[in-house]
């Protein structure tokens, strides 16, 4: 594993205490944590452990309810513009693409930009063809989503996240509704963000990506982080019984 | 590639059929569908035979030709019908300019109506009317050649679509003196006009009213839900006869809404509350994520609502809204009973007239076929605005 020569000490999101109830179901039982500028974070655990609804709080995809998320100096409350500042400054990418099947690859990248960031066609689109040529699917432009792979799907998914500039990116599972032999174009293409010094939050089973890429691998059970460590201490000295067993289970095969 | 040289090319099975060959299969192929197939036939021939004989011996189809201009403008006075060619005259600019403007549908549409131009001609009408056609059709051939790569004259079009409207109804009104009052518009001038404000306003309205239905904001819920609910359980006559008999007694002093006015408010106000139920299915086939992701690039509510969701919901009901707009076009023929000369209620007007007595079926049939020759292409610009879309492939 490489040192990550660009984590800096500011912190850029602060999580202090958070809680989240789905109906009486308890999914994030007090959450504290602070991720710095250009860490990356692997965030793993059981399925119905909270890690997908953690991410979720951090754009208000979901609303927490109690306790304290600050994202880049900006608390999220229910002021709708908090939200939608915070919104611009953090990109995500989905378990299922997501992408919008009714307009071109390019265009899914081209409308934030031109809508929210207010810039103009033209330079969304140069922006967004470079960003397509740094994902290896610039041929793929002035296709429809539903014409493409998977993997390139998600390719675009990251495109039009990357398009809004944002400061951090969320990925909630980016590799689990791909097959095999697509996974490795996406996290290929995920390593080179990390090295470009994108702070990242990254839920996903992956464990050699974790490895690999992470400064920091948390490990949710019951919503609650029940061991975080960096990758080194975390697979080959884990503290926790759970954790243990999680590991050995994903290393199986 | 090098490895297709060592497999066979296998062609595969021939599934087309020859007409003979399908007749055999499926209509011939065992003795008792042979015989079904007979009598079937045999029965057809007794029933077209009827038809036949009656459509071309015994009807007499006189009383069309010498009402054309009445089924057309009902009482519409002539020498004012200037105004129906202005207005027709407009429409041919913008029509034209459309269709030189936009490829594809909008430019078949036009030859198809082109050739209904040319049709008229050489149908038994006045000299005038003739004239005017013939004007009409030159206009719409010229506007294409002008609008032709116009790429640049777009917003310019929509915003003449827009006024022509206002426009439609100022030029047959009339102003001042001069005026044509609504009760003298009929015939399938007003069916047209009452559908086309039916319609144009009726689907704006419908996608407030669903997306209000589904907001987070109860007062706007409640409000769109139970004008939704109060609305469909009410008959479409019962609401035009309380446009018709409430709403004046309503107004106060002396100003009193137009009849024609009345007519087309509650048309709208009734169909909004089906488009909106149209409109809410669309919406709710649309998957969660697409929400999540347009929120998650930024965009405000208002946003991802326009460039998101309804342009995905609207697709997928194209064919109910569709629907709704034909049941629209021929629930205008209800305004006849309040008192409206529209299409039908003129072809009772002339049975009326003791020239013509007795000669129902020919009338009904005939209004029969220019509703069918409207609904029809209604229907079909919207299986050919489906394939445009690419519904159901992205």
């Amino acid at each position: 594993m490489t040192e990550n020569e660009n984590i800096t000490n500011d912190p850029i999101i602060i999580c202090e205490d958070v809680h989240k109830w789905f109906d009486d179901f308890h999914v994030l039982k007090g959450i504290t944590t602070t991720f710095k500028k250009g860490e990356r974070a692997v965030i793993c655990g059981p399925s119905g452990s909270g890690k997908s609804t953690f991410i979720r709080t951090i754009n208000r995809l979901e609303e927490h309810q109690r306790g304290t998320i600050i994202v880049d100096g900006i608390e999220l409350s229910n002021d709708l513009r908090n939200i939608n500042l915070i919104r611009q400054e953090v990109g995500m990418v989905f378990q299922q693409f997501n992408l919008f099947p009714h307009l071109t690859n390019i265009k899914n990248i081209t409308l934030g930009p031109i809508q929210v960031r207010k810039m103009s066609k033209k330079a969304a689109e140069e922006a967004a063809l470079a960003l397509l040529e740094r994902m290896d699917i610039a041929d793929q432009a002035y296709k429809y989503p539903a014409e493409i792979s998977g993997g390139q799907q998600q390719r675009v998914a990251i495109a039009r996240a990357l398009a809004m500039e944002p400061k951090i990116m969320l990925f909630d599972e980016p590799t689990s509704a791909l097959d095999p032999e697509m996974i490795s174009e996406v996290l290929d293409v995920m390593r080179e963000l990390a090295h470009s010094g994108m702070t990242m939050l990254v839920v996903t089973h992956e464990m050699g990506f974790a490895r690999e890429v992470a400064d920091r691998i948390m490990f949710f059970d019951e919503g609650v982080v029940i061991e975080e460590a960096a990758p080194a201490d975390f697979f080959d000295n884990p503290q926790h019984e759970r954790t243990k067993l999680f590991i050995s289970q994903t290393l199986q095969h | 590639m090098e490895n297709l040289t060592f497999t066979q090319e296998v062609k595969p099975p021939d599934t087309k059929k020859g007409p003979v060959k399908w007749l055999k299969d499926n209509l011939f192929n065992t003795w008792y569908n042979t015989i079904l197939t007979c009598l079937a036939l045999v029965f057809l021939f007794f029933v077209f035979r009827g038809v036949l004989t009656w459509v071309f011996t015994q009807a007499n189809w006189q009383v069309i030709p010498a009402n054309l201009q009445i089924f057309s403008i009902g009482p519409y006075p002539l020498e004012q019908i200037w105004r129906v060619s202005y207005v027709i005259y407009g429409l041919a600019v913008l029509l034209g300019l459309s269709a030189g403007i936009w490829n594809g549908l909008t430019r078949q549409i036009t030859v198809v109506i082109g050739c209904l131009g040319a049709i008229i001609l050489l149908l038994p009408f006045a000299t005038s009317i003739r004239e005017q056609t013939l004007i009409a059709t030159v206009i719409l051939a010229v506007s294409f050649a002008i609008g032709r790569n116009k790429d640049n004259w777009k917003q310019w079009v929509v915003v003449g679509w827009v006024l022509s409207f206002p426009w439609t109804m100022m030029m047959l009104h009339g102003f001042g003196a001069d005026t044509v009052s609504t009760t003298l518009w009929g015939g399938l001038l007003l069916t047209l006009i009452l559908a086309a404000v039916g319609i144009v306003a009726c689907f704006p309205l419908g996608v407030l009213l669903a997306l209000g239905r589904r907001s987070q904001l109860p007062a706007i819920k409640w409000v769109s839900t139970v004008y939704i609910e109060t609305v469909r359980g009410v008959p479409l006559i019962a609401i035009l006869f309380m446009g018709n008999v409430l709403l004046p007694i309503f107004m106060a002093g002396d100003f009193q809404l137009d009849k024609v006015i009345r007519a087309m408010i509650a048309l709208t106000l009734f169909s909004a509350a089906y488009m909106a139920e149209n409109v809410r299915g669309g919406l709710q086939a649309i998957p969660q994520g697409q929400v999540e992701a347009a929120q998650a690039v930024g965009l405000t509510y208002p946003k991802a609502t326009l460039f998101i969701v309804l342009p995905q919901a609207l697709r997928a009901v194209i064919p109910a809204i569709v629907g709704q707009f034909i049941s629209l076009f021929k629930d205008t023929s209800l305004v006849a009973i309040i008192g409206l000369l529209d299409l039908l209620g003129i072809g009772r007007s002339v049975l009326g007239n003791s020239e013509w007595t007795g000669l129902q079926a020919e009338v009904f049939l005939f209004i029969a076929l220019i509703y069918f020759i409207f609904t029809y292409a209604m229907s079909h610009v919207s299986q050919k605005i489906e394939a445009d879309l690419g519904v159901g492939k992205h």
